[in-house]
């Protein structure tokens, strides 16, 4: 540590602590300063905004309390209501769900990309990342359209006899996962795809040779070589589904309302800043506890993390 | 090995129209002559023509326009000096910096979207400035652009060889003239492709854009969002259809860049 004080050689140039510094400073310190000042500082005022009290013309003060929190533990003032509770529980299983519908639809898929020819295989692979570059509000509201009350899905559910004749599709729950599963199965497909590019196929054929079944080479040569794919893929997808609220906005109805959706009725219609804020700061916490999560699987696989 | 079994086919095929099927249909619907939607009733191209007799439209395209290349320019130039500085200089504090500068990536965007409406909202209140529109939007999406492009360059410049740049101080280059004649050439293609990337994110952003803009700043996808609310109109799906085509031009046009990049990055 001695060194420290000293000079250092960086990149071919005899650098002080002090000069090292400065160049940071003018370096890195303008993009610092922005995202602290635009980014960082307002999420804190967020933190400190959910204990104030909101005042009957929509105005914040003191006192100081965890009335937001308890609020939304569904301790109100007119006694126990579980409609914030469960919004909460509704977005985490939404999340959940979709991770998972994710995953099962990914993983065909990406296995079979990979196993396509060079030259199929790049179109392949381009084919899934269109979508996932066209503007999500559009292929969301297209889900309208297609589960209208005179679309083909429409009718075919009437014919089956799952919905009455001339009835949309939505809002449903089953439109918010159609929605969410178009909106996130990019984000699964591609760290899976990279995960099975490098995937060693020796050892599966070893597995069968060894007279080991589809579901054992499955379980015991493939899956544990994708794991930290699949674990990109549920990180990028489980975070913006928590928070996501134009898809159950477009989709979903009064059964479907999500963390954003609340969110958003705090800081619109509603007006009520701190508990609007108290609602954003568990979402960040939902989000960060997540990614403690995967940080700390993937420390305990040796590896870096998904940054 | 084996050639995939017809059932895997069949199951990825089904997949690759569930992911069309949205972007299809509002193709579709956009020469459906129907004035409300529903059912086919013939072919017109009469709801293009539409598009460019509103003010309303264009306005915002424009906005939307000049949010992106503005916000983009600011952005690359200060995420590629962050990814710079990053990943040359240390500082005390930098491995929690490095962190905290992907926030913006990892946490929702209502949440973020919130934070900085009530943020413009409190200064608004004392200083007065930061009255909502065009500025504030350009403003958040800046902020959201940073890390994004700071990531791609940082991952340029860990790959490459530091024997480079040594050389150039050993030949009497400043630290100035290494970033501008040596490094800045070899970081361009992840410069660029961190560009593109964040002129995107601003093109797709609507929730940020939706939180931090004022009356008459609106973009095409807060236009959109407010249409299909009231219902979807033919002319919307023109509008999308355009933008669509737009996205998918772009990303072939960066999957083709990067493709003739790739050659040269890994010698």
């Amino acid at each position: 540590m001695a060194r420290r004080a000293a000079a250092e050689v960086r990149f071919g140039e005899q650098l002080t602590p002090r000069s090292e510094l400065l160049r940071s400073a003018l370096v890195s310190g303008p993009a610092i300063a922005w995202v602290s000042l635009f980014l960082l500082i307002p999420l804190v005022a967020v933190v400190g905004m959910s204990f104030l009290t909101r005042g009957s013309y929509g105005q914040v003060g003191l006192p100081a309390t965890f009335e937001n929190y308890r609020r939304l533990a569904g301790y109100g003032l007119l006694g126990y209501d579980p409609l914030y509770p469960q919004i909460i529980l509704r977005s985490l299983l939404l999340a959940a769900g979709t991770t998972l519908v994710c995953l099962l639809a990914a993983f065909p898929l990406a296995y079979f990309i990979v196993r396509l020819p060079g030259r199929f295989k790049n179109a392949a692979l381009t084919l899934v990342v269109i979508p996932f570059w066209t503007n999500l509000l559009i292929r969301t509201y297209a889900w309208q359209i297609l589960l209208g009350p005179e679309s083909l899905l429409a009718r075919l559910a009437s014919a089956l006899g799952l919905a009455p004749a001339g009835q949309p599709l939505y809002p449903s729950t089953l439109a918010v996962y159609l929605g969410m599963l178009c909106a996130y199965l990019p984000f699964m497909v591609m760290p899976l795809y990279s995960s099975f590019e490098k995937l060693d196929w020796s050892i599966a054929e070893a597995a069968m040779d060894l007279g080991a079944g589809g579901p054992q080479v499955l379980r015991h040569a493939i899956l544990p070589q994708v794991a930290p794919g699949m674990a990109a893929g549920v990180i990028l997808v489980f975070i913006p589904a928590v928070g996501q609220f134009v898809i159950p906005d477009l989709l979903g109805g009064a059964k479907t309302v999500m963390l954003g959706n609340a969110i958003q009725q705090q800081f619109g219609a509603s007006r009520d800043w701190p508990f609007g804020s108290a609602i954003s700061f568990v979402g960040m916490a939902l989000v960060m506890l997540g990614l403690l999560l995967y940080a700390r699987s993937a420390a305990r696989r040796g590896e870096e993390g998904l940054l | 090995m084996k050639r995939p079994s017809w059932l895997l086919t069949l199951g990825v095929a089904l997949l690759y129209v569930f992911l069309y099927a949205p972007i299809v249909v509002v193709i579709v619907f956009s020469f459906n002559a129907a004035r409300y939607g529903g059912p086919w009733t013939g072919f017109t191209t009469a709801w293009y023509g539409r598009l460019l007799d509103s003010p309303e439209k264009l306005l915002a395209a424009r906005n939307t326009l000049v949010l992106a290349v503005v916000s983009t320019l600011f952005s690359t130039v200060l995420g590629t000096l962050l990814g710079f500085g990053l990943s040359r200089y240390r500082f005390p504090g930098q491995k929690l910096f490095s962190w905290l500068m992907y926030i913006p990536v990892v946490i929702p965007d209502i949440v973020m979207a919130v934070a900085m409406l009530m943020f413009y909202g409190l200064v608004r209140q004392t200083l007065g400035l930061f009255e909502l529109g065009l500025a504030t939007m350009i403003v958040s999406h800046v902020t959201f652009q940073i890390p994004f492009v700071a990531i791609v360059v940082r991952s340029r410049l860990v790959g490459m060889d530091p024997a480079i740049e040594e050389a150039a101080h050993d030949l009497g280059a400043n630290a100035w003239q290494t970033f501008r004649l040596v490094t800045l050439p070899m970081i361009l293609p992840a410069v660029v492709a961190g560009g593109m990337l964040a002129f995107t994110l601003s093109l797709d952003d609507f929730v940020v854009s939706f939180f931090t803009t004022g009356p008459g700043a609106n973009t095409l996808p807060i236009l959109i969002y407010a249409s299909v609310k009231r219902g979807i109109t033919p002319d919307i799906n023109a509008l999308s259809s355009l933008i669509i085509l737009a996205s998918v031009l772009g990303t072939i046009a960066m999957m083709l860049a990067e493709r003739r990049q790739e050659p040269r990055g890994t010698s």
